[in-house]
């Protein structure tokens, strides 16, 4: 899969020293290293000349370096068909399901090559987790066990530490008040909304590491997306944060650090607010004024 | 129609009325519903009445067997003996509901396994080849099976398999004799063999097309929590396509129950009870299509006749059963 020139290691004392990104000698090469705060916060996990081909000749993303700092949230915007999505999944390895997707380049998580030979993808998604853009609850499911599924995977059996998890999981997914009464109704009972949440509730009741959100409120009524909002900003404490929105007030509202991507690439990322109020790049400004879709 | 259009179209306004989009809508699609509608209609009761109306003559013509066994006794005896004038349906109902649930029990596993592993983890070409392979199966005609069951399958079972058995079981075993009985050639076992052979490309075609309706989403959400793949498969995969695959396996009973010609050629054709394993025995379409021809007496005739309706609701009620199985176990419903 991956074309590891450079050991693992020296990789992982090169991304200790310089988080940001170990291209900045390059003048005009994303990502620009991030100033101050930037600086002090350790990253957690990092993509370094990350490309994701679909078949031959489709790039979905092309040469994404960039880093994601511990407990931190991080946007990712850009117009559609830009590659967010695609460099979502490849930073836990989904792309391992397609067919015809050749992955190249490397990504890190606490500096240890997730492409590298003899690392169990499944280790890697256990401890990076995923909310699709569309609700995916598994629909013969109850609620209970939907939320549970993550953790029966790792051999949790006792009832009431399941117990407690489905609780704390689907409170903090604001979900927990709507379905309290109903564990045992099947998940595709609920609304969208409601699915999404769940969904959301599943990824968190194994508690990841990381947790890689795609859109996760596009199917949300303003409310939930109140809620949802409310969270992450509440779970960035304990869990890295990933977040793919085309909301800019949303990521303006819950993001610490923001990445522009277009065409496969990725523009710009720095601290949320610098970059919605001073972007470096002339094709993020041209973005944000709205001036291209 | 045009009159409805205008009243039904929003308050008048001079705009409004140039819009000749509603006039149209009025001209063509209206009456080409109305035709639809009738066609379909009238298709539809047509094929309704087609089933009434055979299951009303095949009652008719079983009347006289009705009137002189009654329905029950009819079904509760256990001899069929045109010579002596008496007809049971007992054996035949019995030999067709076991051969078609042991052939189906034998099917099922294996059929599932195939259709696991073809769309699951065999790669692409090989999935491919698996599915021409079993398709292949599926178009071998029933007759042609039977030939080779007659001529290869049933003597060499019979050598390696049945007699060998029986012999042990002389010495070892002789509780077990009433149950396998003396082996013929052509016996319940070979016919029920035959039989899970026939079913099991059915069986895996329908279920790997359940299987292939899965869609990937839900693969990938139990990827992303961590599953293995086994796991995605028993958590995600075989949950979600089990209406499907129980579907699949109730419409691999119908056939089953309803095959005949490969059962007729190997069942032996005993027509009273008790059977035994390796002896013969009859199924309702053996009985039936290896009688009707010499079927001269008018109690012979009404009786398979008799035998030909009952199999009509044997197969009828398993369709009830499909289709209550799917209701009962359909995405929304029945969470576990
Ligand atoms: N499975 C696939 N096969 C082929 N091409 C794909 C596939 N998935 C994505 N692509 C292509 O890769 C590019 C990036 O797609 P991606 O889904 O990552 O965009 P996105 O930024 O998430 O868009 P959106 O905002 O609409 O979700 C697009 O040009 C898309 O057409
Ligand atoms: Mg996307």
């Amino acid at each position: 899969m991956s074309t590891l020139e450079r050991s693992t290691e020296q990789k992982q004392a090169e991304w200790y020293a310089n988080p940001a990104g170990g291209r900045s000698e390059q003048p005009a090469g994303p990502p620009e290293p991030l100033e101050n705060a930037a600086a002090q916060v350790p990253v957690r996990m990092s993509a370094e000349g990350l490309t994701v081909r679909y078949g031959v000749s489709t790039f979905g993303i092309r040469d994404v370096t960039m880093a994601l700092y511990d407990r931190k949230v991080t946007a990712l915007i850009g117009p559609s068909g830009c590659g967010k999505s695609t460099f979502l999944r490849a930073l836990n390895r989904m792309h391992d399901l397609g067919r015809d997707i050749e992955v190249t380049g490397d990504a890190f998580l606490d500096g240890e090559s997730i492409y590298a030979p003899g690392v169990d993808p499944v280790v890697v998604r256990r401890r990076v987790g995923m909310v699709f853009q569309k609700p995916t609850p598994f629909p013969t499911k109850s609620i209970y066990e939907n939320v549970c599924a993550g953790l029966r995977l790792v051999g949790m059996r006792k009832r009431s530490l399941l117990d407690e998890a489905v609780e704390k999981a689907l409170t903090s997914a604001a979900l927990w008040d709507e379905v309290k009464d109903r564990l045992r109704s099947p998940g595709g009972s609920l609304s969208g909304g409601q699915q999404q949440r769940l969904c959301i509730a599943r990824a968190l009741a194994v508690e990841p590491e990381v947790l890689l959100m795609d859109e996760p409120t596009s199917s949300l009524d303003p409310n939930a997306t109140m809620r949802i909002e409310q969270l992450i900003t509440q779970l960035k404490r304990q869990v890295t944060i990933v977040i793919v929105t085309h909301n800019m007030q949303q990521a303006r509202r819950v993001s610490d650090y923001t990445a522009f991507f277009y065409l496969g690439e990725m523009v710009e990322q720095a601290d949320t607010h610098e970059l919605f109020t001073a972007p470096k790049e002339s094709r993020t400004q041209e973005y944000l004024h709205g001036t291209f879709s | 129609m045009t009159d409805i259009a205008v009243r039904s179209g929003p308050p008048s306004g001079a705009g409004l009325q140039l819009n000749t989009g509603r006039l149209t809508a009025a001209r063509y699609r209206a009456p080409g519903d109305r035709a639809f509608k009738t066609v379909v209609v009238a298709l539809s009761s047509a094929v309704i009445l087609l089933a009434i109306a055979m299951a009303v003559v095949i009652y008719l013509e079983a009347a006289p067997t009705f009137r002189a066994f009654g329905y029950l006794s009819f079904l509760s005896e256990t001899t069929w003996d045109p010579v002596a004038a008496v007809h049971g349906a007992l054996p035949f109902i019995l030999g067709t509901l076991l051969t078609s649930f042991s052939a189906l029990a034998l099917a099922v596993i294996p059929a599932l396994g195939v259709a696991i592993f073809s769309s699951e983890y065999a790669a692409p070409p090989l999935a491919a080849l698996i599915n021409y392979t079993v398709d292949l199966l599926a178009a071998i005609p029933s007759v042609v099976i039977g030939l080779w069951g007659i001529f290869n399958f049933a003597p060499q079972m019979r050598d390696a398999v049945y007699m060998p058995i029986y012999l042990w079981a002389l010495e070892e075993a002789e509780w077990m004799l009433p149950i396998i009985g003396a082996p013929s050639t052509y016996n319940f076992v070979t016919a029920t063999l035959i039989l899970a052979l026939m079913i099991v490309p059915y069986t895996v075609a329908l279920s790997r097309d359940a299987i292939g309706q899965v869609p990937r989403e839900q693969r990938e959400a139990a990827w992303a929590l961590g599953a293995t793949r086994w796991e995605v498969l028993r958590k995600a995969v075989l949950p979600y396509a089990r209406t499907g695959i129980i579907a699949g396996i109730l419409l691999s009973l119908a056939r089953a129950l309803g095959e005949t010609m490969a059962v007729a050629m190997l069942i032996g054709n005993r027509n009273r009870l008790p059977f035994t394993l390796f002896g013969p025995a009859a199924t309702m379409p053996s009985v039936i299509i290896n009688e009707f021809r010499e079927a001269v007496e008018p109690l012979h005739y009404s009786s398979i006749m008799a035998v030909g309706f009952y199999l009509f609701f044997v197969t009828i009620g398993i369709n009830l059963l499909a289709s209550w199985v799917q209701q009962k176990l359909s995405l929304s419903k029945g969470a576990v």
